[in-house]
């Protein structure tokens, strides 16, 4: 199915919400709770999770749901996530894409990254406008879900996730603060994947300066690179005072 | 054949000419970095082996390719595991500043390649393969993550040297 098509699919309403709904999870989800997430009846969201697997938009496997195994533990169910898959519709076909590619390898040769850092941050205050830094992590969410990056909070008490990256938070050299870890805002999707792939401390480093221009250097929350496989590079968390 | 394309690991140099000198007070954000960045190294899946100077921590005190010049030879079970620790980890940081404490090196300065599991290649043989790509462009003996090769295509290349000592 080509990208017009599988995009059209999206039209249809409950379709929608139920795309939606599991893109925004990030994680397996089932029949029953895509069904009740959207209102609709465990049926209909199957025909649609089916439809939309079959487009390309979502993939699909199986798995028990109740976490047990062995006899008893009950038959698999059928799980959806996100395709990982890019769509995109532009009419007449434009290639972007190759353009951003060849910029970014022009500016990788000639060593630019200082200027596209720079261009990068001030891109990012523009969009801010006049608005004050973003004042807190819930704030840092909602403009950060507007422009694509499905963010989400992450810890808070238990430090869960943080494992594997203490290393590299003592790096920083700073006060990290012992034991219980901060909440921090963390994105599941990259704006610039194709590219980040391609070219990772040009495009990585150009999305932190853009998001540090967007949130703001010196308000409440902050931007700092804390890269994981399978996110973007960056995390979102409260200023510390004495931090830089 | 299936066993002999399993017994693979990524083999990856890279070299780097320093804009100042190690204990130069600019450079003091990237000697900050190594330790934690090398301990990531070691604790991430699919690391094998990186090389350090006897009695060191790390590789930066050899520089087998000219005094000013610090290298990073390290090996890895796939391409992704390395990927994944370069691009998606701490690692990342050293690499969005670079240009704060390296030359940009108008040649090639990263290598990969493939080798039998259990070798450990050596410096000679890493500066080779890194000579072979800037000599003649990505290839099956010596590539890049941009024009990555398989490790099946890279088998007539493989070395069948026995593993080297670890220091």
């Amino acid at each position: 199915m080509n990208d017009i098509d599988a995009i059209a699919m999206l039209q249809d309403p409950v379709r929608r919400r139920l795309y939606e709904y599991v893109a925004a999870q990030g994680r397996e989800v089932g029949r029953n709770e895509a069904a009740e997430a959207a209102g609709v009846a465990r049926t209909l969201a199957a025909h649609h999770l089916d439809r939309l697997a079959e487009a390309g938009l979502l993939e699909s496997g199986s798995r028990r749901l109740t976490g047990r195994s062995g006899p008893g533990a009950g038959r698999p169910a059928k799980v959806y996530t996100r395709a990982r898959a890019e769509r995109s519709v532009s009419l007449p076909a434009r290639d972007y894409l190759t353009a951003a590619e060849l910029l970014a390898e022009a500016a990788e040769q000639a060593g630019l990254d200082a200027g596209l850092y720079a261009a990068a941050g001030r891109r990012g205050e523009a969009l801010r406008g006049s608005a004050a830094p973003c004042g807190g992590l819930e704030e840092a969410v909602e403009m950060l879900a507007g422009r694509g990056y499905e963010p989400y909070l992450d810890g808070g008490e238990g430090g869960e996730g943080t494992e594997g990256t203490e290393g590299v938070r003592d790096a920083e050299g700073a006060a990290a603060t012992p034991g219980a870890a901060a909440a921090v805002v963390r994105m599941r999707n990259c704006p610039f994947h194709a590219v980040a792939e391609r070219f990772p401390p040009l495009v990585c480093g150009m999305n932190l300066a853009l998001l540090e221009g967007l949130l703001g250097v010196d308000g409440p929350v902050r931007a700092r690179m804390d890269a994981r496989p399978g996110e973007c590079c960056v995390v979102v968390e409260a200023s510390k005072n004495n931090d830089r | 054949m299936t066993a002999s394309t399993r017994a693979t690991h990524l083999a990856q140099l890279n070299v780097a000419t320093l804009l100042h000198p190690f204990d130069d007070p600019r450079m003091a954000p990237f000697v900050e970095m190594l330790d934690p960045v090398n301990a990531a190294a070691d604790s991430t899946p699919g690391f094998v082996w990186r090389l350090v100077e006897e009695g060191a921590a790390d590789a930066t005190g050899l520089r087998p390719a000219g005094a000013d010049v610090v290298v990073n030879l390290s090996v890895w079970q796939t391409q992704e595991s390395l990927w994944d620790f370069a691009y998606r980890s701490g690692h990342l940081e050293v690499m969005r500043r670079r240009r704060e404490w390296f030359e940009r090196h108008v040649e090639a300065h990263m290598v990969l390649w493939w080798i039998p599991a259990g070798h450990l290649p050596t410096v000679e043989e890493a500066l080779e393969r890194l000579a072979d790509l800037r000599a003649h462009g990505p290839s099956p003996r010596a590539f890049t993550f941009a024009s990555a090769h398989t490790a099946a295509e890279a088998a007539p290349h493989l070395r069948a040297a026995p593993p080297t000592q670890t220091a």
